[in-house]
């Protein structure tokens, strides 16, 4: 079996002297989907930093697809993983289509100037996010949501095993949430690739991962399959908050107290 | 691709014909055969004494100065992801002004005006540099993405300190060398017959930024998704601090404090050209070359024999022609 595209053992996650996780063990392989739950200020996005690289861990290991963080080139970690910072800001214009191009920056040598193939895949990757006909749109007109989706759809032209996305829905509407999450549910089974996403929502969560990583505020952590992992117990303990668990329409759904 | 080659040759040729017209241009008026027999002659015709002698050096340092502000003007405006960053934001003019008004306050001569300029230029670069060491050099990226906080504020603390030195100098500078003074603080190339070091500098500071613009376009979408895309952020962005500085440097050391062409050279070739920075990089270096070119011709020849600070020409042709430029591309900015 080939290397987990990404494992952590013993991490510990701080921000400056508060410790938010203790001794974090986890392992993603390809065509698993995550999702990562927990209230604000759990440290979602202080792990998802830690693991692509933007923060040094407070201790234990990171290994991306079988090799120590640290021991990858910076060009080729980007091969090996896409990432979706949850807030941006842009301050220059730019037109859609060359936002999304930029996703193949890790593949192009420092002469090379997009051509038709970046162009083609770009625009595949625009079609997967609904957004076909935005390209020469300024990035700066858009909304918030299609802003995202545009985010998004760069990190789908970069084409790595591994995403890890920050609340990749979180501006999305409901018809774009459930397209997004189908399309990376797809891109798993289809493709092999592993996705590891942070989600508020857990109807959303419960409907298209495969596995679920909880963190509390108490630094606690479960992990396993999502069957297993989003019991009302659990729910309740990481989010401080009653969550009741229902079935209807062939669905699992939660319904917080 | 093609369309980026095409926007350098016409950019190119607006170069050369700026050239042309700066040689052309002064008290003795030469039309274009007769320019081109006074360069063929070299020294020994008068014409040709003027023309490669006086204005010729002029004209390379107006052009060398003018692509050094606006190369540094695209690359502090990405070091900071502002589009109001210029050259001088971080108080680089600043220190350069303190030395060179102290080397004129003693009575020293040119050259030592020159050092000073250059040696209050290393000081401030370095002070930013020390107190924004962090933010420079930082591989790990707090909470909020956005762009350089520390680093920005640095630089302002600093040139309202710059600012405070200079205003004292002036109040205490005798009458005889105030106008010196002010003249150089505004921009003058009269006299700046140092073309080579500022030529020279503009040449490395394109062929050091050109490989990397376009890591530059991934910096600009912001450092975590740059990382995330492979580019090494830390060693970027201190390059580019160095060389936005180096550059910046020679141009005050050179001319002056001449205003707005970096900070609107570059933002009029984005609003009209498109944010590319391979294309921009070696485009804005043009164009400021060339506006800056324009701007000394006319400052020196529109009241002549009276020499206006070019830093004026510039502001006052660029502020309408940028104007124009805003409300022609609404919702852009």
């Amino acid at each position: 079996m080939s290397a987990p595209l990404l494992e952590v053992q013993d991490l510990v996650l701080g921000v400056g002297a508060r410790t938010l996780v203790r001794a974090l063990s986890f392992c993603l392989r390809a065509g698993e989907v995550w999702c990562m739950l927990g209230p604000n200020g759990a440290g979602k996005t202080t792990f998802l930093h830690t693991v692509v690289g933007l923060r040094e861990p407070q201790g234990g290991v990171v290994r991306l697809a079988g090799r120590a963080l640290g021991d990858w080139p910076a060009a080729g970690a980007a091969q090996q993983r896409g990432f979706l910072p949850q807030t941006f800001h842009d301050a220059f214009s730019a037109s859609v289509i060359e936002s999304v191009m930029l996703g193949r920056h890790p593949y192009l040598s420092r002469w090379h100037w997009e051509g038709e193939e970046e162009r083609d895949i770009a625009s595949a990757a625009l079609r997967a996010v609904d957004l076909a006909g935005f390209e020469q749109r300024d990035v700066l007109t858009l909304s918030g949501g299609e802003r995202q989706r545009v985010a998004l759809a760069a990190v789908l032209a970069q084409d790595a095993p591994l995403l890890l996305l920050d609340e990749p829905v979180s501006h999305l509407d409901l018809h774009h949430q459930v397209l997004v999450l189908e399309h990376l549910l797809g891109l798993a089974r289809g493709r092999g690739k592993g996705v590891l996403f942070t989600v508020h929502d857990l109807n959303l969560a419960a409907r298209f991962a495969s596995h679920a990583l909880l963190l509390t505020s108490q630094g606690t952590v479960r992990q396993g399959e999502i069957g297993d992992v989003m019991s009302e117990p659990a729910l309740r303990e990481t989010y401080g908050h009653g969550v009741t668990r229902i079935e209807a329409a062939g669905r699992v759904l939660f319904v917080p107290d | 691709m093609r369309r980026t080659l095409l926007i350098w040759l016409v950019l190119a040729v607006a170069a050369l014909a700026a050239f042309g017209f700066a040689l052309a241009t002064g008290s003795t008026r030469l039309p274009p055969l007769e320019l081109l027999h006074a360069l063929a002659s070299r020294e020994n015709s008068v014409a040709g004494e003027i023309v490669t002698q006086l204005r010729l050096p002029r004209a390379l340092a107006a052009f060398s100065v003018g692509g050094l502000l606006a190369l540094a003007g695209v690359l502090m405006q990405v070091l900071l992801r502002n589009p109001l960053a210029d050259p001088y934001v971080l108080g680089l003019s600043g220190g350069a002004a303190v030395g060179a008004l102290g080397a004129m306050l003693a009575g020293l001569g040119a050259l030592a005006v020159n050092f000073g300029a250059a040696g209050g230029a290393l000081a401030a670069i370095l002070l930013v540099f020390a107190l924004a060491r962090r933010d420079l050099a930082r591989q790990q990226i707090f909470g909020a993405l956005e762009a350089s906080p520390r680093l920005l504020l640095a630089g302002v603390i600093m040139a309202a300190g710059w600012g405070a030195v200079i205003t004292l100098m002036l109040t205490l500078a005798p009458e005889a060398r105030l106008r010196g003074m002010l003249f150089w603080l505004l921009g003058d190339l009269n006299g700046a017959e140092s073309w080579a070091p500022a030529l020279l500098v503009l040449v490395l500071a394109l062929a050091v930024t050109y490989p990397v613009a376009r890591d530059l376009n991934v910096l600009l979408r912001g450092e975590a998704l740059a990382h995330a895309l492979g580019v090494r952020v830390a060693l970027l962005r201190r390059l580019i601090y160095v060389v936005a500085s180096a550059a910046t440097a020679l141009a005050v050391t050179t001319a002056g404090t001449i205003g707005f062409v970096g900070l609107v050279v570059p933002h009029a070739l984005r609003l009209a050209l498109g944010n590319d920075q391979r294309m921009l990089v070696p485009a804005s270096a043009l164009a400021g070359g060339t506006l800056l070119l324009l701007s000394d011709t006319v400052a020196r020849s529109l009241l002549a024999p009276q020499q206006l600070p070019v830093g004026v020409i510039t502001a006052l042709v660029g502020a309408p022609a940028f104007m124009l430029l805003l409300m022609r591309n609404p919702g852009k900015a």
